[in-house]
């Protein structure tokens, strides 16, 4: 063959190499394949891989004898170590449970309105409140608790409360729920539809709602609000108290405050006569251990409980 | 070595090479696969699954077209934070019905395997038409056209015959009133008996508020009753599965 270099460029030494059809001594032996004349040295593999390979077929071996592994005729052999997923889960839950034991119980013996008496006591339920209520409240109530304005879902930061601000009051609706279908103990009440249903024909609505709009310090028509005075005592201030103050026990929101559920323009308030409210409030009995609905209770009560 | 010269037999033919790999992975893989249809710990009988009720699987329909899956999964695994944050963690007999399953492994939003009775009809109507109203922070899209969608349940049995198909037990009793069913449930008038005899656990009223039935109406119902079949006080999963 002849070899193409250009001419100016230099050559570099000349060197020898081994003849390769010449054996050396130290070859190693081939494996006897032979393709198109091309032969296969037969070297060890390196020792570092070799090892490596036999301590992965040890653990694996060991680890077939520790844990669930080899299926049989009616379960798998549930290995040595006992291992489950679910076990583990469950163990895990069970230690926390152990480590929380002694605030738990402390906050199942206590009074709930002695828990804000004890300042240890009520740093554990709030801050265990708390969590509980990121994950399972602010959803409706707003992760600070402000709720959302105007759409039925209450501020519980304010000092307006519909079925009542007690720690047992709060504890009772957290517990059962609001108008829910799932607990026998739901708190329940049910505004009627006036416009809907024909129970007031849409002039005394107008009225009523001048009236409440007077009650509430907003502007109004003054002859309209005064005719809605008797409109409002035959049909409202039986739940909603003759001063619009509203009343716990049904659930009935007060009108003579700045607060509204839904909104408290002239629109707003003649809707809610028209077709009335229905606000319902999942209850957390089953969702939730006794001792978390307590702390939920506790830190829902520190942001604006009371009456 | 002998063994290892015959070896060259295969090593040399390709077909006899190709006959024989596709021999060993078969067998490889009915080691690994069959043993989980008979096993007893991988077959958990559990109380309480039904098929889903027509519209209920209607509203499925619109979950996976929606690409719901693509946010939320519906499964929560066997760990302590998922169970404090979710619930009891879920079963596979949970999805027994599911075709597809809606596990999912991407979490941009919550898990939904329990959402059921979580939140009020409302409060998912109002989520859908615009999530940033009830939850600020939410990056979820609006949905609000599903309640401009309605449905009639027109092709309803085809679809739970398909189901059967594949392995579903919708009776043929369910698939003779599958249309029925299907506007009864959201419907507040209507007789729900024979719904809830078919379908026990069922949650039969008007979902979106509003007369029409509509998308919204299929997919809250779908919503309230994920993850609620199965009821935890009286049923104790096998702790060793």
């Amino acid at each position: 063959m002849v070899e193409k270099t250009p001419e100016n460029k230099v050559q570099p030494a000349e060197r020898q190499y081994p003849d390769p059809k010449k054996k050396l001594k130290q070859d190693p032996p081939t494996t006897g394949h032979s393709w198109d004349g091309i032969e296969e040295y037969d070297n060890p593999m390196p020792r570092w891989w070799l090892w490596t390979f036999y301590i992965t077929i040890i653990w694996a071996v060991i680890y077939m004898i520790l844990y669930p592994a080899w299926p049989l005729v009616n379960r798998a052999t549930s290995g040595i170590l006992g291992y489950s997923s679910r076990g583990e889960v469950a163990a895990e839950i069970a230690s926390f449970e152990e480590r929380n034991q002694v605030w738990f119980t402390r906050l199942m013996e206590a009074e709930l309105e002695d828990i804000s008496a004890d300042p240890e006591l009520r740093g554990f339920a709030v801050n265990a409140g708390a969590a509980v209520f990121r994950a399972q409240c602010s959803q409706c109530h707003g992760a600070g608790g402000a709720g959302v304005q105007a759409a039925g879902y209450p501020n519980l930061l304010n000092d307006e409360w519909l079925w009542g601000g007690t720690i047992d009051d709060i504890h009772e609706t957290i517990r059962y729920g609001i108008r829910n279908d799932d607990y026998d103990f739901a708190r329940w009440s049910q505004m009627p539809a006036f416009g809907a249903d024909e129970l007031l024909d849409v002039e005394e609505i107008d009225q009523v709602v001048h009236y409440v709009l007077r009650m509430s310090g907003q502007d109004h028509d003054a002859d309209l609000a005064e005719a809605g005075a008797e409109v409002y005592e035959w049909n409202c201030a039986s739940c909603h108290g003759d001063e619009g103050h509203g009343d716990y026990a049904q659930g009935a929101p007060a009108l003579n405050t700045a607060i509204w559920l839904y909104g408290g323009d002239y629109d707003t308030l003649f809707e809610s006569v028209y077709y009335s409210r229905f606000g319902i409030m999942p209850g957390f009995a089953s969702r939730l251990r006794d001792a978390e609905i307590r702390a939920v209770a506790a830190y829902v009560h520190q942001l604006g409980g009371g009456q | 070595m002998s063994i290892l010269k015959h070896h060259k037999k295969i090593e040399t033919h390709a077909t006899l090479l190709l006959v024989l790999s596709f021999l060993v992975v078969t067998i490889g893989g009915i080691v690994q696969i069959v043993p989980l249809f008979y096993l007893e710990n991988t077959i958990e009988e559990v109380d309480g699954m039904r098929p889903y009720s027509p519209l209920e699987l209607a509203g499925r329909r619109i979950y996976i077209r929606e690409g719901c899956y693509v946010c939320h999964s519906q499964m929560i695994r066997p760990m302590r934070d998922e169970v404090e944050r979710y619930g009891h963690y879920s079963l596979a007999a949970e999805s027994m019905y599911d075709h597809p399953f809606q596990w999912g492994s991407k979490r941009t939003g919550p898990d939904l395997a329990r959402i059921g009775g979580r939140y009020s009809d409302d409060w998912h109507v109002q989520h859908m038409i615009a999530p940033q109203s009830v939850v600020p922070e939410s990056i979820m899209p609006s949905y609000a056209f599903l309640m401009n969608r309605e449905i009639d349940g027109r092709y309803i049995e085809d679809l739970m015959r398909t189901y059967r198909f594949v392995g579903v037990p919708y009776t043929d009793e369910m698939l003779a009133n599958a249309r029925a069913d299907f506007l009864a449930q959201a419907d507040d008038e209507a007789d729900h008996s024979g719904l809830l005899e078919r379908y026990p656990g069922a949650q039969a009223r008007n979902f979106d508020g509003q007369a029409e039935l509509t998308e919204m109406d299929a997919i809250i119902a779908y919503m309230q009753m994920l993850g609620t079949l199965v009821d935890f006080s009286t049923f104790v999963p096998d702790p060793s599965r």
